[in-house]
């Protein structure tokens, strides 16, 4: 305050004039600069008394300049924070002033103080009143902001009034404004709500894009549960939104977000192939047509529509409206279409530092639960140096997020400058993150370690102390595999200085002895020596050391540990004497010691949980993304709970509207019957339910009652749309009952737990399906939430359905047949491209046994034909799945015209036993040919290549096909060579995935449970995990597990148990793995003597098994 | 929404408070002024910081703390992009959006958030709308208002407001139609230590200045659309159209404004045009430290390199710098350790060079790191993506406007490692 009246003495010494004179008055904007201000003032008095005066006798002058000109500078005033209430009965007179300007401010000031002077300002309420019936739409307009922002209880009625009648008026700009003053007056009086709910009503069924925003505004204000009052302005408020101002954009796709999240069934399910064409019927929509396939999931129209009105949004220059979508599609769309809203958010990285700030914070939470959709875009996360901290945090908690086996050491040497820094702050950072990456590729975790070693003789205390306590953390998990990294320490104890460090390193060696028996005491030797010179921190670890060894170890260490007790004794710090008062007591047995000595090696060697690094965004899903709740990661006041998604779908009819919609007939007749049967009762039960409400409420106007009926043909129609494309629509519709009844499981009631067990049934055996499914829908009404009237009515509706379904059944069992027997075909036809370069190597199956279709038993029969048996229980078989995914080897900018990919056939490799086969296409995109394409003998690293004999000639545009083998020694270290032409040469590496260095063998179930006996402590490994229901069928879990390895299928007795066995390529060590469910976890267990691949293995099975996306 | 606004200089004044519902007492930008305290350097505020009643969003512009105070759940982005919309809007108004220009423009300043924002909620900020509703202060207006009494306040609702067009006012005149479009692109890219690129991206822009009477219906076409990957619009163009076609059609607002901006698609290599010969070493134990850079132009197209601005933040160690500019000047200011080096056109016959050593606290010792180097520059009449406008097409109106595209390349956030 004070330091503002350098600026402008004139006004602030005003000011504090009246703050003086005011003194007694309730100031509420400069609490604090009274006392201070006002003793200065006094002596100012009379001149500024004056000045007060000189704007009061303006404001009272017959002249608009001069009125005009006092305003202005009272506006001065009150935009400084100063107090000019008391002018108020000279200002109000203007309120009717001619002068628009004049006008305007006057109502700045009236908006400002009428709260404090409520008698004073209902002087000017009938100038408002007259202003609202003035023909210019504008002064309507205005009048009713003003008149809705004078905070006066007295007032509400006359506003309550002016709402409504504005809500009517011909100009939506009045509209709007009206739509504003709802909130204005909710605010005041909280009493008005069910009156204000009418007229949100009202002015929600508009078609003004204006006022679209602006009342869903006041809707989520006001009263954001009632999502009854959006059904039928449902459809209008999707196709208006790309004409909606920007602001009311965002607030309508939160809003729709909500309700969305009420009212359609997930589209997170497995193999969920959506079924555009049904609605593309209904909407006649652009969009490319998808592959049909079996196992259906219709997303219902209105949801589909909501996405794709929204996409085109992604491309606003509004920020805002950017991230309401993004989180619109992270919330709401299937999760193989979320990658459209990848681009966009990194395109809004280049907007401004607190933007950034903001997208940052939402990407953080997307990339933990969803890597791909930002791997391909982490060089856009590369910090800057002259990013703001809290950016550069983000960016490195992103950049940890993205982080697997393929791009770790981009990362890391990304982070060994991050390191660096100035920014201390930012390299501590850095070294957490490292951290991470080590914890959980690993892989890394060796090589981690020795550079957070490295780090230790960092001259920067913050540095070096983060890397110990890194350091530490990651020593603790695994310690017994690093006891090398501890002498190491060890042997840099003397260098490092920092105290903190010094007593890290103490505290490792004391707690991990027994793996450094020789170091340990040494080191001991060495404290004993320098104990009186040392810091408070380190001496207290000493003795702590000193405690550990001499339990441990007291013959070599008894004399030290005395000494050392001795020298703490008489320390100065009263700490080291207490605690070395404490630890003699408990390690050295006397009389009066009694019995704590004996638990003294439990106290002080108890194992230490070791710390979890985890991101500190795992749990901020919790909240919608892109809220104010999720940037502060606690609960704003405010904050609208996203609910789950419902397991059945809510009626949709009620989105339906009179204007029934312009709709194209598609679909067979004959099989229409049945289904909109089932479905057109269930409509109409519930329309009339609802009905019934709306009349209980507030007394059935006639509006309504026509509403339902024209409701009750649209809904009609709009069932018939829906069973659409005859066959698959039903089958679909089955299927979709019984997904239902999976999700209507978690809910465990008694009754349902008694039917589940007729669940797994329903889905093998399909006789019994109608049955089930009768079942299913009963619960379904169950669960409904309807009121009781209508549980009757869809029962009745489920019977016919239950009819209907048995009918369909049959459909359902043939459907499926051609399109496997297809997906066979497709198989060998690769098959037979990937034959013609491997001349003399004919071992291909006619058929690939695909275990879903095959008996297990058949399976091995098939393979006992083809191979000669190797041993008795274990047999090579082959591939069960051949990913057709292939990966770039080179690329035609760096390759010059030449590219190359890769990818694994998952066949025995011809060329060596211990070998991967791979399959090369090099194809020639230059002008010229390349000649003699071959890989150069020297280059290879490790590995043992064996390589394709040399192309002599590649003509342009013309592409070949070879393949090679390469031993990759049962680790997924990259394989780097020269790929070489004639004039060139290029670097390239294959990566394996660690599913690839695994061939399939076959046992029996009684070999399998052997083998998997013999391996076991540490060479099994094991991880809970929590399946998505619609992975929970045998067939998605055998795909799954088979596209991440190359494993065979055991046939397994038990149902619930699945049992894979493979070996490693190069040493034939077996890789047993066994996924046994346990509703709704799974258990995934892996036995092989590889542990660094079974971690790996389990990790990768983790994703597939936990993503819902095929 | 936004309950109030405050807006805080760089010595942390409060100098302007604007409320919409009741007022916030400006005690709470105490705990403003406590995150602001708490940061080392202005950039490090966290822009959302929240309080025991209120939440507090601010933004950082022209050294101009905006903060706006919220009471509720809103987006934050919401609140952001609205604060930096008013700053525009100053900008677009007074020229600068300076603390004095701001003072002194107190009254269009409150008569515009009184216009941008009804109840918190944003209600006008289309800058063509405003502009009808307030007319931006000049000389001759205050001049011509004095004398007549007339004022810079509109009677009428502007008619954007309820067209389907609300960007563009009716009623525009002439003399001289014309339409600019500066294609201005620019490369982000981090160099690292041995010259190789780490990451290089070209973001571009067009900016139009269109002065056309009447309601002019413009399409703009590419020679290379395909170039464009990600692209945001202005929300005059027609995203339909654009789909279809990759053809920008459009109702232009009247004056200056963005008509779009894009990413160009990552497979397209990035030239990078100039080159960077570092040699800064510090030597352990001694007092002095060498500093080497040469500059030198990689893939310019055979357009000159003009306006080379080089700055590094040196490491805080470093006392003073003696160095040799071959051409420009240089600065060093010892409290911030900022190096700048005004280089100007880069000649390529004789490259600019800046040689000498580093003088360095004497006992400290040798920093960790080599200080990043950050290189602007400005190539004219080049998009460095290649991206050409094929033609400019007006309907809609009879006269035949003079049209002018201009392109140029610029560095964004270029940064060499050393």
């Amino acid at each position: 305050m004070l330091g503002m009246s350098a600026n402008s003495v004139s006004y602030n010494d005003q000011g504090s004039v009246e703050s003086g004179v005011d003194a007694a008055q309730e100031n509420s904007s400069i609490p604090g600069s009274i006392s201070s201000s006002s003793g200065a003032a006094f002596s100012l008095f009379s001149a500024d008394y004056k000045k007060n005066e000189d704007l009061k006798e303006m404001l009272e002058s017959s002249k608009e300049s001069l009125k005009l000109e006092a305003m202005k500078r009272i506006v001065g005033l009150i935009a400084k924070g100063k107090n000019a209430s008391e002018l108020f009965p000279a200002v109000v007179k203007n309120v009717a002033s001619k002068n628009i300007e004049l006008k305007k401010l006057v109502y700045v000031y009236l908006v400002r103080y009428a709260e404090e002077q409520q008698d004073l300002a209902l002087l000017s309420i009938s100038t408002f009143q007259r202003a609202l019936k003035d023909p210019n739409q504008l002064i309507r307009a205005s009048a009713l902001r003003v008149l809705s922002s004078i905070r006066v209880p007295i007032i509400v009625p006359i506003m309550m009034l002016a709402i409504k009648e504005a809500a009517t008026d011909l100009s939506p700009y009045v509209r709007k404004t009206a739509a504003h003053a709802i909130q204005k007056l909710y605010s005041l009086d909280p009493d008005q709500k069910e009156h204000l709910i009418e007229v949100i009503e009202k002015l929600l069924k508009d078609k003004s894009t204006l006022v679209a925003g602006s009342v869903v505004m006041a809707f989520e204000e006001v009263c954001p549960d009632r999502i009854d009052l959006i059904h039928k302005n449902y459809r209008k408020l999707c196709n208006l939104l790309v004409d909606v101002e920007e602001w009311g954009q965002v607030v309508i796709i939160h809003m729709l977000t909500r309700y969305a999240r009420t009212q359609f069934v997930s589209p997170w399910k497995e193999d969920a192939v959506f079924d555009e064409n049904s609605e593309k019927a209904f909407y006649d929509s652009e969009e490319e047509r998808k592959v049909e396939q079996s196992n259906l999931y219709i997303m219902d129209p209105d949801h589909r529509l909501l996405l794709r009105n929204t996409k085109p949004l992604l491309q606003s220059r509004n920020t805002a409206v950017v991230m309401a979508v993004s989180q619109l599609y992270w919330h709401l769309a299937p999760k193989h279409e979320l990658n459209i809203i990848t681009k966009s958010l990194v395109r809004l990285l280049r907007s401004h530092r607190e933007v950034q700030y903001v997208v940052l914070q939402n990407i953080a939470t997307m990339s933990i639960q969803r890597k791909g959709m930002f791997e391909p875009f982490m060089k856009s996360f590369y910090v800057r140096s002259t990013d703001a901290t809290h950016i550069k945090t983000l960016k490195l908690e992103i950049l940890t997020n993205l982080a697997n086996e393929a791009n770790i050491s981009t990362i890391l040497r990304e982070f060994q400058t991050y390191v660096k820094s100035q920014d201390k702050a930012f390299a501590a950072a850095t070294i957490q993150a490292i951290g991470r990456c080590a914890t959980n590729i690993s892989e890394v975790t060796d090589t981690c370690l020795n550079g957070l070693v490295l780090l230790l003789s960092n001259r920067d205390e913050t540095v070096v102390a983060e890397s110990v306590v890194v350091i530490k953390k990651l020593l603790q998990t695994q310690p017994s595999q690093h006891s090398d990294i501890i002498k190491h320490m060890a042997k840099l104890f003397d260098n490092i200085t920092v105290p903190m460090a010094r007593a890290s390193i103490l505290w490792l060696m004391g707690e991990y002895c027994e793996h450094v028996p020789k170091i340990a005491p040494d080191v001991l030797r060495k404290m004993a020596k320098t104990f009186t010179n040392e810091e408070d921190i380190v001496k207290l670890q000493i003795v702590n050391l000193a405690a550990k060894l001499y339990l441990t170890n007291s013959k070599q260490t008894k004399l030290l540990t005395q000494y050392i007790l001795n020298l703490g004794k008489y320390d100065q710090n009263y700490d080291i004497r207490d605690r070395t008062r404490f630890i003699r007591q408990l390690i050295v047995p006397n009389e009066k010691s009694g019995a704590l000595s004996k638990y003294a090696r439990r106290i002080l060697m108890a194992p230490k949980p070791a710390p979890v690094l985890q991101s500190a965004f795992k749990d901020r899903d919790r909240f919608q993304l892109g809220t104010l709740s999720h940037t502060l990661n606690t609960q704003a006041s405010g904050y609208l709970e996203l609910s789950d998604w419902p397991a059945v779908a809510p009626d949709q009819s009620v989105r339906n509207v009179e204007v029934v919609e312009p709709v194209k007939e598609a679909g067979a007749p004959a099989l229409r019957k049945s289904k909109p049967a089932k479905s057109h009762e269930k409509f109409y039960s519930d329309s009339e339910e609802e009905e019934e409400e709306e009349e209980e409420k507030e007394g059935s106007s006639s509006e309504d009652s026509s509403n339902s009926s024209s409701e009750e043909s649209a809904s009609e129609s709009e069932s018939e749309e829906n069973s659409g494309d005859s066959n698959r629509s039903s089958s679909s519709q089955s299927e979709k009952s019984s997904s239902e009844s999976d999700s209507e499981k978690k809910k465990k009631t008694l009754k349902n737990k008694k039917l589940q067990q007729q669940k797994p049934d329903s889905k093998d055996r399909k006789q019994k399906n109608g049955n089930a499914v009768k079942v299913e829908s009963r619960s379904e009404s169950e669960s409904g939430s309807e009121s009781s009237s209508s549980e009757s009515s869809s029962e009745s509706g489920s019977e016919l359905d239950s009819d209907s379904d048995s009918g369909t059944d049959q459909k359902k069992n043939t459907k499926p047949k051609p399109v496997q027997s297809k997906a066979v075909i497709k198989q060998v036809e690769k098959k037979e491209v990937s034959l013609l370069d491997l001349d003399d190597f004919s071992p291909a199956p006619v058929t690939t046994p695909k275990s879903s279709i095959l008996s297990p038993n058949l399976l091995s029969d098939l393979q006992g034909l083809l191979i000669s048996p190797t041993t008795s229980a274990l047999q090579a078989s082959f591939p069960v799945f051949v990913p057709e995914t292939s990966h770039e080897l080179l690329h035609r900018m760096t390759g010059k015209g030449l590219s190359g990919q890769y990818r694994f056939t998952r066949q025995p490799c011809i060329y060596g036993n211990s070998m991967v086969s791979l399959q090369l296409t090099l194809s020639n995109s230059s002008d010229q040919a390349l000649e003699n394409i071959h890989i150069s003998e020297k280059s290879s690293t490790g590995q043992n290549i064996h390589r394709f004999n040399a192309i002599e000639r590649l003509e342009p545009q013309a592409s070949v096909t070879v393949s090679m083998g390469i031993d990759f020694n049962d680790s997924t270290q990259a394989a780097n060579f020269q790929l070489c032409t004639k004039e060139d040469e290029f670097s390239v590496s294959i990566q394996p995935a660690v599913g690839e260095l695994l061939l399939p063998i076959t046992m029996s179930e009684a070999d399998f449970t052997k083998e998997q006996g013999k391996l076991v402590g540490m060479n099994e490994s094991s991880a809970t995990i929590t399946m998505t229901p619609e992975n929970l069928s045998s067939q998605s879990v055998n795909r799954k597990v088979v596209s991440v390895a190359n494993i065979g299928v055991i046939p397994s007795s038990q149902e619930n148990i699945y049992r894979f066995a493979g070996k490693t390529v190069s040493s034939g060590s077996l890789v047993l793995v066994s996924v046994a469910l346990k509703d709704p976890d799974a258990v995934i267990t892996i036995n092989t003597e590889k542990t660094v691949m079974s971690s790996m293995l389990l990790r990768q099975f983790k994703t597939a098994l936990t993503n819902s996306s095929p | 929404m936004i309950h109030s606004l405050f807006l805080v200089n760089a010595s942390g004044d409060i100098f302007l408070e604007k409320h919409w519902k009741s007022v916030v007492s400006r005690s709470v930008c105490d705990y403003f002024f406590e995150a602001l305290e708490r940061a080392t350097e202005p950039e490090n505020v966290p822009p959302v910081i929240s309080t025991p009643h209120h939440y507090l969003i601010n933004v950082l512009r022209h050294r101009i703390y905006f903060v706006a105070v919220i009471q509720s759940e809103v987006p934050p982005l919401f609140v952001i992009e609205f604060l930096h919309r008013v700053v525009d809007t100053f900008q677009d108004y007074f020229g600068v959006c300076t603390e004095a220009a701001i003072k002194d423009n107190v009254v269009v300043v409150y008569e515009l958030l009184e216009e941008m924002l009804d109840n918190g909620f944003p209600l006008a900020t289309e800058s063509n709308i405003l502009k009808e509703l307030i007319k931006p202060p000049t000389i001759l207006r205050t001049v011509v208002n004095t004398i007549t009494g007339s004022t810079n306040v509109g009677e009428q609702l502007p008619t954007g407001q309820l067209s389907v067009v609300p960007w563009r006012r009716t009623g525009v005149k002439y003399t001289n139609n014309e339409a600019y479009f500066d294609v201005i692109e620019e490369i982000d890219a981090i160099i690292d230590k041995s010259g190789s690129t780490i990451t290089a991206e070209i973001q571009g822009v067009i900016d139009a200045c269109v002065k056309l009477t009447g309601m002019p219906d413009l399409t703009l076409s590419f020679m290379n659309p395909r170039l464009l990957d990600d692209v945001s619009f202005h929300p005059c163009v027609r995203f339909k159209r654009w789909e279809a076609e990759r053809i920008l059609s459009f109702i232009p607002p009247d004056g200056n404004f963005r008509l779009l901006s894009y990413h160009v698609s990552s497979q397209n290599l990035v030239a990078i045009p100039v080159y960077v010969k570092h040699n800064i070493s510090f030597r352990e134990g001694s007092s002095q430290g060498r500093f080497e850079l040469t500059l030198g132009p990689k893939q310019t197209m055979g357009k000159a390199v003009e306006s080379v601005l080089v700055s590094s933040q040196l490491p805080r160690g470093v006392l003073n710098a003696n160095l040799n500019p071959s051409q420009g000047t240089y600065t060093f200011d010892p409290v911030t350790k900022l190096l700048s080096w005004d280089v100007g056109k880069i000649n390529p016959q004789k490259l600019p060079s800046l040689k000498g050593s580093m003088s360095l606290q004497a006992g400290a010792s040798k920093p960790d790191e080599n200080p990043t180097i950050n290189i602007q520059l400005k190539i004219q009449q080049l998009a460095i993506s290649g991206l050409k406008v094929n033609r400019l097409d007006m309907y809609g109106e009879k006269y035949k406007p003079f049209k002018g595209i201009k392109y140029m390349t610029k560095a964004g956030k270029f940064q060499v490692r050393t």
